[in-house]
């Protein structure tokens, strides 16, 4: 009964796999094999090794590291704070609100914000320190990278905190743990799930990111997104776009189930 | 004394949150009312950008658009999201869970681009025309994983005592569906549905690609209009809808709020 | 679940009025009848009023639709969808939808006002006997910079722009051709070089560029240039032109060794549904009165000689933008490069970006 139960649930989403994730990714996967002529051919792959895709490989990584890093930094006491105000969902809700504006509009308002000649410099020449350099720098672009990610990082954590049992924090702090040690050992280790889907779903799409690469970082940056883009958009060469759309895919999984496992060990130790 | 302090840190570093996530567009409302015409140099005020988007038929229409797309795509990908979450945490077997929730993530991880060329093959070797139809499949498509990932970790957080409780006093499949899973995770729910609304909102490149026939929504529609400098009209246009959220979003918790205050809420969540 | 069900029934009901409302709006718009053409263009890229003026005029509604790049606009009328009536691609599009055999051949018989257009731009490489496009809109790729910033600096060379005292000075225009192609005109190559030799010489050239670049951007550039975030730009004329009405500091020129000359053009996809329709509107856009007004709104050099007789003098008169034979002689029109020497321009160029040391 149980089993059939389950079924029925799973047949929609399933459709939705078959049809939207795994067709899609039989696509790219063949095209990986074509070259621009449409023949089958290894190239892609080869070019893929070369030094220079390997090396912005790795770019691309730790950019969407230093991006996941500061969002959590920035996200945790957000969320943690946003559940202690009288309004929460409300300042939830405002927190998601920003993110409803064209993020168009909102580089496009980023690059006056941070000009030569705009308020982040004015206010730089106010305080006394001078203008300086801030768009087309690699503090810009994770400063709009962070901006743009962190209400998808709060709201997990948010949700994950608001379901925490209050008085786990009452027991510890009644057993003599001070404020740190109960964030430590009681509130974040409850926290993890919470944490952890919001690093997935900043870390994967961070590593993709191409419009800010051109608008905020100038092409200064390049990420495995970014050549994606190029080599569908302006290139025409599918063939290469897929292949590295392939090994995102790869290194998808490959962060997933790394990240099961650790919550999995995480728990094993605890027990 | 310390505690009063350390509240007035949490209110600073709250309101700095809130004012860095609004700067943008803060800045976007501010040169709505720029008579130069441009998002820089402001000349003087102006409300003729608001007179012009109230003449804009076409632009009234892109925006209903936009709208009619991002509710239903959200609501379906609801649906369709709700019932995976439900099928993999009722799933037994280890191995297959991680599978389905590694192809749950592909569509997060990939590129935009990658997922608009691949839909458009998909949407031409399917015959859909495009237009509305195929951007409202592909938003539902892109939407689903999002839901998943914010309904899963409720379903996980539900303790196994009451469902098995339910069971005991005779509850049907059905009924500990309904009067027991779904109230306990509807919060999920809503998440999952504001999250997909702002992926919807948001998209650009997926829509971009499976759009024609007339059809277009806002963001396609400001992406075109950036070759020249995006018009103030959109300005305008963004400040109302801004505005007009944020009424909404107000609006409607407080009446939730009223609605469920006292015994109300208690009773609310139990139904 | 009460909760659920009449938050998402809300949620139908608001939708199916909207659908409502939208339907009711675009057959008022008359989006939905039988007489219409569906222009494809770039965003912006034509006065609104002349779109109505033309409803008007000839009864036929106009669905505008608009793109952001040739490769984008490529990959839509490859698709075929959309039965778009009228597009603008540039030249270097038209070669590849001719090729691939996406354009409908033009009937000249109803287009009598193609006698307006230059004869300089006509019966170019790109379209001999301009079968299947007329030339909308024309321009050149060179260098734009600040007066007020650099004082009385000039750029007669490419070359210029490699002076080490520009450190982190220049902002580039994002194109594969635009960049190799002023690099391989600063080594005295052509910029329709086929020697991968010559290309790679170029790569490396521009690689020491970096230290000058400040970055390489799209279609910010204009407010860029306005906003004087960097003195030096490589760019198109037509963003040029438009930044100096803005800031009266801006100059502009293009280099001794040569550099491009593009059109954007006006074809007939073969997805047409209205191919009598789309032949009135081209003919249409190439009246003289209708062009000049155009021309006026957008701001770019108009190939259409009797419109510029209508347009200030001052404008036509400006040889940064509507350059002379002796100039435009130096100038070079994309071709066609063929797939694979194609593909090796992109893929140059995207080393280029990452090689940034």
């Amino acid at each position: 009964m149980k089993a059939r139960t389950q079924k029925l649930f799973l047949i929609p989403y399933y459709l939705w796999i078959a049809l939207f994730v795994i067709a899609p990714i039989l696509l790219i996967v063949y095209y990986s094999f074509l070259d621009i002529y449409g023949n089958f051919t290894l190239k892609n792959y080869r070019r893929f090794f070369s030094p220079v895709y390997l090396e912005m490989t790795l770019t691309s990584f730790w950019y969407a590291l230093l991006i996941t890093l500061f969002c959590l930094i920035v996200a945790y006491p957000t969320a943690y704070l946003l559940t202690r105000t009288r309004y929460k969902q409300l300042w939830m809700l405002l927190i998601i609100m920003p993110s409803w504006i064209n993020l168009l509009l909102k580089a496009y308002a980023f690059i006056g914000i941070f000009g030569a000649h705009g308020m982040a410099n004015a206010l730089l020449e106010v305080l006394g320190i001078g203008s300086r350099q801030i768009l087309y720098t690699d503090f810009s672009f994770i400063f709009v990278a962070v901006y743009i990610f962190i209400p998808f990082m709060i709201l997990p954590i948010f949700n994950a905190l608001d379901k925490l049992d209050k008085t786990y924090i009452d027991a510890a702090m009644d057993l003599g743990a001070s404020r740190w040690q109960t964030f430590l050992r009681v509130i974040f280790p409850l926290t993890l799930n919470g944490v952890k889907s919001g690093c997935q779903v900043v870390f994967i799409p961070a590593l993709s990111l191409f419009m800010l690469t051109r608008l905020i970082a100038g092409n200064r940056v390049i990420t495995l997104g970014t050549a994606v883009e190029q080599q569908f958009l302006v290139n025409q060469d599918w063939g290469m776009g897929s292949t590295i759309a392939v090994f995102l895919v790869i290194i998808m999984f490959i962060i997933v189930a790394l990240s099961e496992r650790g919550v999995r060990n995480g728990k094993k130790a605890k027990n | 004394m310390a505690k009063k302090q350390k509240i007035d840190f949490a209110s600073i570093y709250l309101f700095i949150v809130f004012l860095i996530l609004y700067l943008p567009i803060f800045y976007l409302i501010y040169y709505s009312f720029n008579s130069g015409g441009k998002m820089y140099n402001f000349d003087s005020f102006t409300l003729e950008w608001y007179r012009e988007l109230f003449g804009n038929t076409r632009m009234l229409i892109i925006v209903l658009n936009t709208i009619i797309i991002a509710l239903l795509s959200a609501a379906f990908a609801t649906i369709i999201g709700v019932c995976g979450a439900i099928g993999i945490w009722l799933m037994k077997n280890r191995i297959s869970r991680q599978t389905v929730l590694s192809l749950n993530n592909i569509l997060i991880v990939s590129p935009d681009v990658v997922i608009g060329a691949s839909f458009l093959l998909l949407f031409t070797i399917a015959g859909i025309k495009l237009g509305f139809t195929s951007v409202l499949l592909a938003h539902i498509a892109f939407s689903v994983p999002i839901v998943v990932l914010m309904v899963l970790p409720k379903l996980q957080e539900l303790p196994q005592s009451i469902i098995d409780a339910a069971q005991d006093l005779g509850a049907s499949h059905w009924g500990v569906f309904t009067k027991v899973i779904l109230p306990l995770i509807t919060p999920g729910i809503f998440a999952g549905f504001f999250m997909a609304l702002t992926y919807s909102l948001d998209d650009f490149a997926v829509t971009f690609f499976v759009t024609g026939s007339g059809f277009s929504t806002l963001s396609v529609e400001i992406y075109s209009m950036a070759r020249r400098g995006v018009s103030l009209e959109i300005n305008a246009l963004s400040t109302i809808l801004f505005v007009i959220t944020i009424l909404l979003v107000i609006g409607y918790y407080f009446i939730v709020s009223k609605q469920n205050n006292g015994q109300g809420a208690r009773l609310g969540a139990r139904k | 679940m009460k909760k659920i069900v009449r938050a998402f029934t809300a949620i139908f009901i608001v939708s199916i009025i909207l659908i409502i409302w939208v339907n009711r709006l675009n057959a008022s718009e008359g989006y939905t009848g039988e007489n219409t053409i569906t222009v494809f263009n770039w965003g912006d890229y034509i006065d609104m009023d002349l779109i109505k003026r033309f409803e008007e005029e000839t009864g036929i509604t106009v669905i505008y639709e608009t793109f952001d790049s040739n490769e984008a606009m490529l990959t839509k009328i490859q698709q075929g969808g959309t039965s778009y009536d009228v597009a603008v691609p540039s030249e270097y599009a038209v070669e590849r939808l001719k090729e691939e055999g996406l354009l409908y051949p033009l009937d000249h018989e109803k287009l009598p006002n193609l006698v307006n257009i230059d004869e300089r731009f006509l019966d170019m490489p790109y379209d001999p006997g301009n079968q299947y496009s007329v030339p909308y809109f024309w321009g050149t790729v060179g260098i734009a910079y600040n007066t007020r910033i650099l004082g009385n600096r000039t750029f007669e060379s490419w070359n210029d722009l490699w002076a080490p005292d520009l450190r982190n000075q220049i902002l580039l225009i994002d194109g594969a051709r635009e960049v190799m192609g002023f690099g391989l005109n600063s080594l005295n190559y052509s910029l329709n070089d086929k020697n991968p030799e010559h290309l790679y010489e170029a790569k490396e050239k521009l690689k020491k560029l970096w230290p000058n670049i400040k970055a390489i951007v799209g279609d910010e550039m204009k407010m860029l240039l306005v906003n004087e975030e960097a003195p030096v730009a490589v760019t198109w004329s037509g963003d040029v032109s438009e930044a100096m009405w803005e800031n009266e500091y801006i100059d502009y020129a293009v280099p001794k060794e040569g550099s491009n000359l593009w059109f954007d053009t006006m074809v007939i996809p073969k997805t047409a549904d209205n191919i009598d329709g789309a032949h009135k509107f081209i003919n249409f856009m190439l009246d003289a009165e209708v062009a000049a007004q155009n021309t006026d709104y957008i701001g770019y050099a108009t190939p259409n000689k009797a419109a510029m007789e209508l347009l200030d003098e001052e404008v036509v008169n400006d040889e940064r933008f509507y350059p002379p034979d002796e100039i435009t002689e130096k100038l070079e029109v994309y071709e066609s490069l063929g797939k694979e020497t194609l593909a090796l321009y992109s893929e140059l160029y995207l080393q280029f970006k990452m090689e940034r040391k």
